[in-house]
């Protein structure tokens, strides 16, 4: 395990600096100046070169790249283009709002989605088995944006029960507050989310409801939710588990959208609009940081999934021999 | 329906409005808008929704105009106020006098001001501050209005003179927009340290912007406690949180299509100003075809501005027929200069030596409203055939492309500032437009003695770029501030994207 470990910790860092190559040749191969940003109409040429030098776009590439990495050995993301600010902490003060809408929507998401899959699969053959399978394959089809679009009508426009939009200005000093203006983009990615996840915990379930050692077991006397129990969930966890990793980091992505639809102060706002500015160092501060935490969710996904299924740590053990 | 009888409808309505919703006499004025409320909660907040989040808080260091709504007038205030209605008022000078020869201003300052942090405004701040404006780095968009500045000096404490290389009559208005700071803050993108009669809250970025009433205030206080500005990327979202009173009132509505939710509802009022913000089909003037002013007058006649108008902003916008909006001291109605007429367009096209027409490449912003407004003259112009390339480009790409390397035959652009005709007096402009003539009047008229003078002048010079067509201005855009109805005493036009808060009442 130790050795799995060590390989698995160097794998994770050889990706995340080759992710952080790509990333900065991908930037500067957009077309556009970040400098035009700083400029508005009436500018003179001499504002534009100072403007260009002010950020150091005028510096070769090379050099820009190397200085880049030397920040972030130091766990320092640089400074904005356009505001110029330091983007490593403007980074921390957007997670405060997209860490738990992600996890809020995550939990949600799988505390409806492992039952009601599991019924789907357990009574697949019943009238509301088969609509179970059918609304989540209908939620897979429809875009978040759109959820949430109508969320807000009904909830916020007609119903005027919560908020439309907007997150509190002192953060969650008021919890209440904070969680009510979270309700809506918690349910809009959770509702989305969980639509997939049903119909992956539907077929595992299926996978293990057809299983022999489900039938020796009910054969040997076991009582059909003890033979679950022992032996069919183990088994149906496994592969819902490296979904639930790939999901997990989808839904991180995926605030962008969300937070946008819901005017949230997190990270996808700030992506949109470094974007829109070419903001190099707030791109790549946002991109580096996710890519850090799609990593990370992976490897806790490996490594749990190894703890739960002796098998992977067997053949494991024999490859490492 | 044309604007006149919009804002008299307007104006009726909101009377009826405060007669039902008070029980008094209302009236509108043409700076402020809302029905004069009777009582008024002088600790109110005012929940402000925008779309213009400053980028920083430092506008010589690209803060943007977001940065220009929020704290012109509000936290910062210049030496003068341009107010809503376009007149210089005198704000932090409390005086000031013109030597004979036209170049040297003496300021005298207001007493008993103070910045804050608790210091006294003393003449070291304004010279700091104006210095500040053109110093080698600065981003400020206002810098080469004060290239004339040849020196300033403090004679004392309450005095600053300035000496200026050539007469410039704009110099008093152009000093509207430099904010006084105080000459020792520091990391001013991140705080302030103005005059206004509000301080800076807390400013979370990517959400909102507070602004506290400021105790220490020489004027008169503001009539709210406290200002917050909503930050909104999107537009639909902005819309929502008025719905929901989450805001009170948006600065500057930007969709048309949402205004019929708001229009129809007694609990909103939608309020038409006056922007500056001039929508132009720009024609590089150096360059064949349009290097002559027959075919550009000809492709000005050939589209119809009204229906472009109408199909984009319906009841509301204005046609001006040239770059100056009525805000403007030179302001004159020339749509009829080159009215919307196919065959005259056909005639002057022949005139010019394309019988046939001709192609050429439309650089076209990829945001709203310019691929309407592209595909719009396309097909106007292929009705006497010319035919249009729309190639639509980034904002970043068309500072590149067309601001910087002039390499464009036509472009559209939004041009957002008041008296920017003038630009059309510098021959090395992105539109290369070259009329020694007008570059002489633009000149004198900014050494002129006397704003008549002045104003004489720039009416010559905006005459002749519309007899010369030297762009199509298609039209200018409505300035619609969409608000609650218990509020009142908001700007209107909000001239270059300011918005002063301080007057708003909200009823209690």
């Amino acid at each position: 395990m130790t050795a799995y470990l060590l390989r698995r910790t160097a794998f994770l860092v050889v990706s995340l600096l080759l992710a952080a190559a790509v990333l900065f040749l991908l930037l500067r191969l957009l077309p556009g100046d970040p400098a035009n940003s700083l400029l508005s109409v009436g500018a003179t040429p001499d504002q534009i070169e100072a403007a260009r030098h002010q950020i150091g776009t005028d510096r070769p590439l090379p050099e820009q790249f190397v200085s880049w990495l030397g920040q972030l050995a130091t766990f320092d993301l640089g400074e904005s283009f356009v505001s110029t600010l330091p983007v490593g902490p403007e980074i921390a003060a957007r997670l405060v709002v997209t860490v738990p809408l992600t996890l809020l929507s995550f939990v949600l998401a799988v505390v409806v989605a492992v039952p009601v899959g599991f019924v789907a699969a357990h009574k697949a053959n019943t009238w509301y088995g088969s609509i179970l399978s059918g609304v989540s394959q209908l939620g897979i089809a429809v875009p978040v944006f759109w959820v949430g679009m109508l969320l807000i009508t009904v909830f916020s426009l007609s119903l005027r029960v919560l908020p439309a939009g907007g997150f509190p200005q002192d953060d969650w000093a008021d919890p209440v507050k904070a969680l009510t203006s979270l309700t809506l983009p918690v349910v809009t990615v959770a509702l989305v989310m969980s639509a997939s996840l049903i119909r992956y915990v539907r077929s595992a379930t299926l996978d293990v409801l057809g299983s022999d050692y489900l039938r020796t077991s009910r054969a040997l006397g076991s009582s059909f939710a003890r033979a679950m129990w022992r032996h069919g969930l183990r088994n149906a966890v496994v592969p819902v588990i490296s979904i639930l990793g790939i999901e997990l980091a989808s839904t991180f992505l995926g605030a962008v959208v969300v937070e946008s639809v819901f005017a949230l102060p997190g990270l996808g706002g700030m992506l949109v609009k470094g974007l829109a500015q070419h903001d190099y160092p707030v791109i790549q501060g946002i991109l580096f940081v996710s890519t850090l935490v799609v990593l990370v969710i992976g490897f806790v996904a490996d490594l749990v999934q190894r703890l739960i299924d002796p098998r992977l740590r067997h053949s494991l053990a024999r490859n490492a021999r | 329906m044309n604007r006149k009888t919009t804002s008299l409808i307007g104006a009726a309505a909101a009377l009826a409005l405060a007669l039902t919703a008070c029980g008094g006499t209302g009236s509108t004025s043409s700076s402020s808008g809302g029905a004069t409320a009777g009582a008024y909660d002088k600790d109110a907040t005012i929940q402000v929704g925008s779309l213009y989040e400053p980028q920083n808080l430092d506008n010589t260091e690209g803060g943007g105009q977001g940065v220009t709504e929020a704290f012109n007038g509000n936290v910062y205030e210049g030496l003068f106020r341009l107010t809503d209605d376009g007149k210089v008022d005198n704000l932090l000078a409390q005086d000031y006098k013109v030597g004979s020869d036209g170049l040297t201003y003496t300021f005298t300052l207001r007493d008993g001001v103070k910045f804050h942090s608790g210091k006294a405004l003393t003449s070291a701040d304004v010279k700091y501050s104006i210095e500040k404006v053109i110093a080698p780095d600065s981003q400020s968009a206002r810098k080469s209005s004060f290239a004339g500045i040849k020196k300033i000096e403090t004679p004392d404490d309450h005095t600053v003179t300035v000496t200026l290389a050539s007469k410039s009559i704009s110099f008093v208005y152009n000093l509207s927009y430099v904010w006084i700071i105080n000459d020792q803050a520091k990391s001013l993108t991140t705080s302030e340290d103005g005059t206004g009669p509000y301080k800076l809250g807390t400013w979370k970025r990517g959400s909102t912007l507070s602004l506290d009433r400021f105790a220490g205030y020489w004027g008169t206080a503001p009539a709210n406690k406290q200002v917050v500005f909503h930050y909104f990327t999107d537009a639909t979202a902005l819309n929502n949180a008025l719905l929901t009173d989450a805001v009170d009132v948006v600065t500057s509505e930007q969709s048309p299509d949402a205004l019929a939710q708001f229009s129809g509802n007694q609990n909103y009022k939608v309020n038409n100003g006056h922007s500056t913000t001039k929508l132009l089909l720009a024609f590089n003037d150096r360059k064949a075809p349009f290097d002559k002013p027959l075919v550009r007058k000809a492709i000005t006649s050939a589209i119809d501005n009204k229906k472009l108008l109408d199909s984009i902003w319906g009841e509301y916008g204005t046609l001006i027929g040239s770059m100056v909006p009525p805000t403007d001291p030179w302001y004159e109605d020339l749509t009829k200069v080159n009215p919307y007429d196919l065959t005259l367009a056909k005639k002057e096209l022949t005139d010019a030596g394309y019988p046939n027409g001709f192609e050429f490449t439309l650089d076209t912003p990829n945001y709203d409203p310019h691929p309407t407004a592209a595909t719009f003259i396309k097909s106007e112009l292929a009705k006497v055939g010319i035919t249009v390339k729309i190639n639509i480009i980034t904002a970043d790409q068309w500072y590149t492309k067309v601001y910087k390397n002039r390499d464009f035959a036509a472009t559209m652009q939004e041009h957002v500032n008041d008296r920017d005709v003038v630009w059309y007096g510098d021959p090395d402009f992105y539109w290369g437009y070259d009329n020694p003539q007008v570059t002489d009047w633009v000149k004198q008229a900014e050494e002129s003695d006397t704003a008549d003078q002045q104003t004489a002048l720039l009416k010559k010079v905006n005459e002749q770029i519309a007899a010369d067509a030297a762009s199509d201005w298609l039209y200018l855009y409505p300035q619609i501030v969409v608000a609650s109805s218990s509020l009142s005493g908001y700007p209107l036009n909000g001239l270059n994207s300011q918005f002063y808060a301080y007057g708003i009442k909200k009823s209690a």
